[in-house]
């Protein structure tokens, strides 16, 4: 499969959009890209499994132009299960998203226009294989993020926008400094690569893994709120958009767990054992300090951006643990807590909108009025704190073991106190289910038969609402009752990366 | 040679409009000189030959045509971008033979292979912009902006001398061949060599030397203001990077630790001065600094990637640059108002001047997919093999810095509600054509990567 239209067909649909001047075009448009994508990215997924059943190349699917060839930049693309497992994730939550935000009216030309870049970015990072490219992906993705929360978000959405856009530019500023350590450091025979895959077969020396490796992985670390770079997450995810939340919790958070295996891990496998134990630290400081904090927050957008916090947290200790169950229960995690967060954003928006409140205190008992709405809140609260037969039990439990397994009291202890996070999940989750969902009516201060007048007529949800929810919830209950579907594509591709690591 | 015969052709041609007739219709002239600039720039592309001439002070070659080529559109660029403010002002035609006398200044500069060479082209380059600054006639503060720039040019112009004439004492020359070969680390030498240095600081507005730019970019009109940022200092940086790399070339070690020293602080020092500016021109100013000590960051680098990075680096400037100056400009025509604040809220009534503005703020502060952030990743990466991580950390955290006042741009516009009711701004026909080429050259120069494989190359059969 050509693996450029994943960028092509966006951005030739994405300046499509620009060009009608129709608001009803330009969603239509939108949407077409958005299902064009789902699409694509399912015929990737299912010729990948086609093709790896014989072909045990790590990438598939390769392509290889030459970029600025007197720098050796090349545009190369390829994917391994994880890249495919990535894109699908992307897909799913882009289609949500544009259905989501069917009814923005301001700048909607501009607002769809810049998720599509956002989306461009996302793909053209997890295909590529050469870290220029990569580089101008991940950057590429940033000032999108900084338009929607700043045009289109709330509360002190400037701000927000501002401080989200400066620690992602900062990060890729780390970033930066890591690939042209690898660029100049990893050698075949005096020239200069950035090709992943040659870089991969020439390490680095170990003196300078340790100098690039913290670069590489605390840049990309960033991006998915390694503490103590977490700040921007609550801000950014609570004054974005509804669908700009979900595209930052879901994909955006993704992008640095993925580079962090990509290129931190992958490329300097010395470097990450060296680190494997203050990865662990800051990552269980994340997950239990991300729980204790979003157990005192009171609005719902913020309850998710630290529980993000913690969730990603588990993502990281994945990765730093470094054994192949681990890093497994890394990638599923980052899979589960994209369509998790996402589908908790878009019902938070759904709640948001009827109400106009998102303050726990001032709502209760929505059940009895939008049952719809109530039942997807619960299903997702019980996924967050990982319930069996949903996707964050799946891929929690998947670290958990994978961390046990590492020998020595250190990564057991690490192991415990991160799993006990669980219980103060438990805590939080259920709280604001039963503050929101149960007891009395309450809307703003109006209580009773005065609420639900308020409500008449919206508190069933829309089309686009519900299309956009069973998406997301398909992808939930798949792969909490059938992770084989996903595990399959993941596991020959973390093969690929434990075999440059020297223990097992 | 050429180019600098039809520079001549054209400012004699002007100069005998300008004396044989007196009633003239500044619309119809403009237009035709904007033709004539625009055949001139196209003709630059073809019959020109490499060689030396005057005795080997004056050499020309493929890197160099192309060199001037850009400083020539770039020139183009501004004269149709300052259309409208010149079809109302008194002096139009001089302002044009002053610009092409200097722009003339420029390519003997860029050419100049004997140091008196190169101190004719530097003050034909400098002396008639001094000129440009003043031609806002009833502002005070534009003479105050000629006056300080004639003041430090004529004191940089000094410090030049004065290296040149203690390198002329201690080795008998002032030829770049020779030069080149006796060159050497004696203190005396190194002495002249910082003075040569300083005086071409001036010039490229390098801290320390950077003191008159705020005030001269604010104070002067806009046309000669982008005539300074891009033109003025894209010509230094071209010859400086020749004189470093090829006469210079044997105290490599030494001036590869000033260089550094020197574009921290442009990079620091102008970010920060930047952050909280309020006038757009200051502002750009500021801006221009930082850019610059990206420029000479790369001079530390191996020559072929530092040069062919600067060069490419350059080009983009212009683009970005001029697209930015370009918005200043028609703003400045129709409301007065050249504050920070009076673009809040621009977004509303000028959507696409204010995607043009914002893309060419993104293209400077080096966001992808514009070809700034290509521009600028190759000036780091030529840096990264020299130097050590720590001083590439700053670098790097150092474009964030940059990215934050670029974008409190951005926020303004798009953002920020408007405070009072704001007009519609008119652009008029050949300003516009100007933005749009500026705007497609910030994108296609970077994705496509022709421009920079060509100046590569350019720059590999070169040297």
């Amino acid at each position: 499969m050509n693996l450029s239209l994943l960028i092509i067909v966006p951005l030739i649909l994405a300046v499509a959009g620009l060009l009608v001047n129709n608001q009803k075009q330009v969603k239509l448009i939108a949407l077409a890209s958005g299902i064009a994508q789902l699409v694509l990215a399912c015929c990737l997924a299912f010729l990948f499994i086609e093709q790896r059943k014989t072909d045990r190349t790590t990438f598939l699917f390769q392509q290889q132009y030459e970029w600025f060839s007197n720098l050796n930049i090349g545009y190369f693309v390829g994917v391994d299960g994880i890249s495919v497992a990535m894109i699908l994730l992307t897909a799913f939550i882009v289609l949500a998203g544009i259905l989501i935000s069917w009814n923005v009216k301001r700048m909607s030309k501009e607002y769809f226009f810049l998720m599509q870049v956002l989306a461009i970015g996302a793909y053209g990072f997890f295909i590529s294989l050469d870290l220029f490219t990569l580089f101008f992906f991940l950057e590429l993705a940033v000032v999108p993020k900084f338009m929607l929360i700043g045009i289109w978000g709330s509360g002190k959405k400037e701000y927000s926008a501002m401080k989200l856009a400066l620690m992602l530019m900062a990060a890729s500023a780390l970033v930066f400094v890591g690939i042209t350590g690898l660029y100049y450091f990893s050698t075949t025979h005096g020239v200069h690569h950035f090709n992943l895959l040659t870089v991969a077969d020439n390490p680095l020396p170990l003196d300078k893994q340790k100098v690039f490796f913290p670069f590489a992985f605390i840049g990309f670390g960033i991006f998915t709120a390694l503490f103590p770079f977490h700040t921007w997450v609550p801000d950014g995810h609570s004054s974005a958009p509804t669908a700009a939340s979900m595209f930052l919790a879901g994909i955006s958070m993704k992008l640095g767990g993925y580079g962090c295996l990509r290129v931190a891990v992958y490329l300097m496998p010395d470097g990450a054992q060296f680190y494997s134990n203050a990865i662990i630290v800051l990552a269980c400081i994340a997950v239990l300090y991300g729980a204790f904090v979003t157990m005192m927050q009171t609005d719902l957008k913020y309850i998710n951006a630290y529980s993000s916090v913690s969730h990603c947290g588990f993502v990281l200790l994945g990765i730093g643990m470094l054994t192949k169950t681990a890093v497994n229960g890394a990638v599923l995690q980052m899979i589960s807590h994209g369509l998790m967060t996402a589908l908790f954003f878009a019902v938070i928006g759904m709640i948001y909108e009827r109400t106009h409140t998102r303050q726990v205190s001032k709502m209760g008992g929505l059940l009895k009025i939008m049952p719809f709405i109530s039942t997807i809140f619960v299903i997702v609260g019980l996924c967050s704190l990982g319930l069996p037969g949903l996707s964050g039990f799946v891929a929690e439990m998947t670290v958990f073991v994978g961390s046990w397994q590492r020998a020595g009291w250190y990564y057991q202890w690490a192991t415990i106190l991160a799993a006990a996070s669980i219980v103060v999940t438990a805590v939080y989750i259920l709280r604001a289910t039963a503050k929101v969902i149960m007891g009395p009516v309450k809307i703003n201060n109006s209580t009773g038969d005065a609420a639900i007048t308020e409500l008449y007529g919206k508190a069933n949800p829309y089309w686009n609402e519900r299309a956009a929810v069973y998406l997301l919830a398909a992808g939930i209950f798949i792969m909490g009752i059938a992770p084989f579907v996903v595990t399959d594509i993941i596991y020959p591709a973390t093969d690929f990366i434990m075999q440059k690591l020297s223990f097992k | 040679m050429k180019q600098e015969l039809m520079l001549s052709a054209l400012i004699f041609l002007l100069l005998i409009i300008f004396l044989a007739s007196n009633n003239l219709v500044a619309e119809t002239l403009i237009k035709w000189i904007n033709v004539l600039l625009l055949v001139n720039f196209l003709l630059g592309f073809w019959g020109n030959s490499s060689g030396s001439l005057f005795g080997n002070m004056y050499h020309t070659n493929a890197l160099i045509v192309f060199q001037k080529n850009l400083l020539n559109f770039a020139l183009l660029i501004i004269s149709l971008l300052s259309y409208d403010w010149l079809k109302t002002h008194r002096h139009y035609l001089e302002f044009y033979i002053l610009m092409l006398a200097a722009l003339l200044g420029a390519f003997y500069l860029i050419s100049s292979r004997h140091l008196l060479m190169f101190f004719l082209g530097l003050e034909l380059a400098g002396i008639p912009v001094a000129l440009l600054a003043n031609f806002d006639l009833g502002k005070k503060r534009s003479s105050e902006a000629a006056l300080k720039y004639i003041m430090s040019s004529a004191f940089a112009s000094a410090m030049f001398l004065f290296g040149g004439g203690f390198i002329y004492a201690l080795t008998g020359t002032l030829d770049f061949f020779e030069l080149h070969q006796l060159a050497s680390g004696s203190p005396a030498f190194l002495f002249a060599f910082i003075f040569v240095l300083a005086g071409i600081g001036f010039k490229i507005s390098a801290v320390p030397f950077h003191l008159w730019t705020a005030d001269v970019y604010e104070g002067a009109p806009v046309a000669a203001t982008s005539y300074l940022s891009v033109i003025s200092k894209g010509s230094v940086m071209f010859i400086l990077a020749y004189l470093l790399f090829y006469v210079f070339n044997n105290i490599i070690g030494t001036w590869r630790a000033v260089i550094i020293l020197i574009a921290l602080f442009s990079i620091t020092l102008g970010n920060l001065f930047a952050l909280r500016q309020q006038n757009i021109k200051r502002f750009m100013a500021f801006s221009s600094i930082t850019q610059m000590g990206f420029v000479l960051i790369a001079l530390a680098a191996a020559k072929l990637m530092s040069t062919s990075a600067l060069i490419y680096f350059i080009m983009i400037y212009i683009f970005s640059n001029l697209a930015a100056f370009g918005i200043i400009a028609v703003v400045y025509n129709q409301t007065g108002s050249e504050a920070v604040n009076d673009f809040k809220g621009f977004y509303k009534k000028n959507p696409a001047l204010a995607w043009v503005f914002a893309l060419a703020l993104f293209s400077l502060a080096g966001i992808p997919p514009m070809a700034g952030f290509f521009g600028k990743f190759f000036l780091v990466l030529a840096v990264a093999g020299s130097v050590n991580y720590v001083i590439l950390t700053l670098v790097a955290l150092n474009i964030v810095l940059s990215v934050y006042y670029y974008l409190r741009i951005v926020k303004l516009m798009f953002m920020d509600a408007e405070e009072k009711d704001r007009e519609i701004i008119f652009v008029s026909p050949l300003p516009k054509i100007a933005l749009w080429v500026c705007t497609a050259g910030t994108i296609v120069t970077g994705v496509m990567s022709g421009a920079y494989e060509y100046i590569a190359t350019l720059v590999k059969s070169v040297w």
